[in-house]
């Protein structure tokens, strides 16, 4: 099936290509790195009169630290967020969940936000911008706004964007000093598949060795990925050990939802998500003492 | 004064073509100018703004080495290097592929030779059976290669993850790739 043919806009900065995609609304798609859009196009499950090309747009591929919160800049490749060193230090879930996002070449295309914005319940890069608490910075056409990831999906393939918004960057803050997180995969075609279940974990001690901050996602298990806000709040305050996490872990499989399709059946993604929960807390309980 | 039968001529014609129209009006369906470097030689070609970039190699600059396979970025058939990065060909538009550096397995031995090493290597080493996945294959490698020269066998498979084989089971064409790479240190070290 040849794709429908469409007028491409070439924008030279953001705010032109907010306005052309005011202007052309629903007509209008954008294009980042284009590995989800190009296939959507093929399919003709989408058919746009107008792709807008964010691709020459200058400097918005950025990876930097500025105030206490690293900023990933729209055209930010995942390739780039692998490689990059303040992003393995500080946020080392993250780079390890982009490391085994799809393949080398989609890799070298598709950009850390182009993934989140396509909402799949199972974007392998969703889990650990939820535990590392990221914020999702919203252009529009009137005013500027900013979101908690964890309020930004609100179904599969859906977020609360609006028509003729782009998101310009992430903000996650550095984590503190006695942090350690980690993420857990399981999928058919080892590395290169999408996710059939992905856990990602976040612990914070203070001096005594107690829990500050606990975070847990999932991804694959519900229609977005989710946080599993129960199973945080009873590790705050605890000394961490394998009771407390089991608990944490059962809650985990409870609060998730999973559907069959060809990649797991559900029975199998709900067993996964309490193991994986279990290993994803333990790996970062490990890495936090190390700090 | 028009008669009635041909105000039904103009109404009918109307109708019909109405769609072509305003199709037309929005500037759909022109073909735009496109100017791609490939291999180091400047091509220009009249193409269908949703034309992607393997369609283009392959119909428009009749460089069909690099294949089509699923179209939907999961076999790496139609792997190429854009800037010196490995991409699927097929799910980059040829109009974002102007102003950079394209190179295809056409391009890739150097001027005077038939071969490039890693392509002699995959020869040599019975890397190929119906040879469909080797461009995308080659690519991989060099990509691979251009950056690490001493790659692990793990890391050969790691950088050869996007390209699926359905015929040689994989193990002669790493092998194929650890012999390129013994290749490419010993003629650095020549020199």
């Amino acid at each position: 099936m040849s794709i429908r043919n469409f007028t491409y806009l070439e924008p030279k900065t953001l705010k032109e290509a907010l306005s052309m995609h005011a202007e052309h609304g629903t007509k209008s798609n954008i294009l980042a790195g284009g590995t989800d859009l190009l296939i959507k196009l093929r399919h003709h499950s989408i058919q746009p009169d107008f792709i807008i090309g964010l691709n020459s747009i200058p400097k918005i591929d950025y990876i930097k630290l500025q105030d206490g919160e690293l900023a990933i800049g729209t055209m930010a490749k995942l390739s780039a967020i692998v490689e990059n060193t303040e992003i393995i230090n500080h946020f080392p879930a993250l780079a390890h969940a982009a490391s085994v996002t799809a393949t080398v070449q989609i890799r070298n295309m598709g950009t850390l936000i182009g993934n989140i914005c396509n909402a799949s319940p199972s974007a392998d890069n969703a889990t650990p911008l939820l535990v590392y608490d990221a914020k999702v910075v919203i252009l529009n056409n009137v005013e500027n706004r900013e979101i908690n990831l964890d309020k930004f999906f609100t179904g599969p393939g859906k977020t609360v964007l609006e028509q003729g918004e782009i998101v310009k960057e992430f903000l996650i803050p550095i984590p503190s000093k006695l942090t350690g997180s980690s993420y857990q995969k399981v999928s058919t075609r080892s590395k290169v598949d999408i996710a059939g279940v992905c856990v990602s974990a976040l612990i914070s001690l203070d001096k005594d060795g107690k829990i500050t901050k606990a975070r847990i996602a999932l991804g694959a298990v519900a229609p977005t990925p989710i946080r599993v806000y129960k199973a945080e709040e009873i590790l705050i305050g605890k000394i961490p050990g394998i009771e407390i996490f089991s608990e944490a872990a059962k809650i985990a499989k409870e609060e998730s939802s999973p559907i069959s399709d060809m990649r797991s059946s559900a029975d199998y993604r709900k067993a996964m998500v309490e193991v994986l929960t279990l290993r994803a807390l333990n790996e970062s309980l490990e890495s936090a003492k190390k700090k | 004064m028009i008669s009635v039968s041909e105000k039904f001529y103009f109404y009918y014609f109307y109708h019909v073509f109405k769609h072509y129209f305003s199709i037309q009006q929005i500037g759909i369906m022109s073909k735009v100018k496109v100017t791609l470097k490939v291999n180091g030689d400047l091509y220009e070609a009249a193409v269908n703004q949703s034309k992607t970039l393997v369609e283009v190699l392959r119909e428009d600059l009749q460089l069909v080495g690099t294949k089509i396979g699923c179209q939907t970025g999961d076999c790496g058939a139609c792997t190429i290097l854009l800037n010196g990065k490995s991409v699927c060909s097929c799910l980059t538009l040829a109009i974002e592929a102007q102003n950079k550096e394209i190179t295809t397995i056409e391009g890739i031995a150097k001027s005077g030779e038939e071969l490039h090493i890693i392509q002699e290597a995959f020869v040599n080493e019975g890397a190929i059976q119906c040879g469909y996945c080797t461009p995308g294959m080659v690519m991989s490698a060099k990509h691979l290669l251009d950056k690490n020269t001493t790659p692990t066998e793990l890391e050969i498979r790691q950088a050869l993850s996007g390209n699926l084989c359905r015929c040689t089971g994989y193990a002669r064409i790493v092998k194929a790739v650890q012999v390129a790479s013994e290749k490419i240190n010993q003629s650095v070290t020549e020199k």
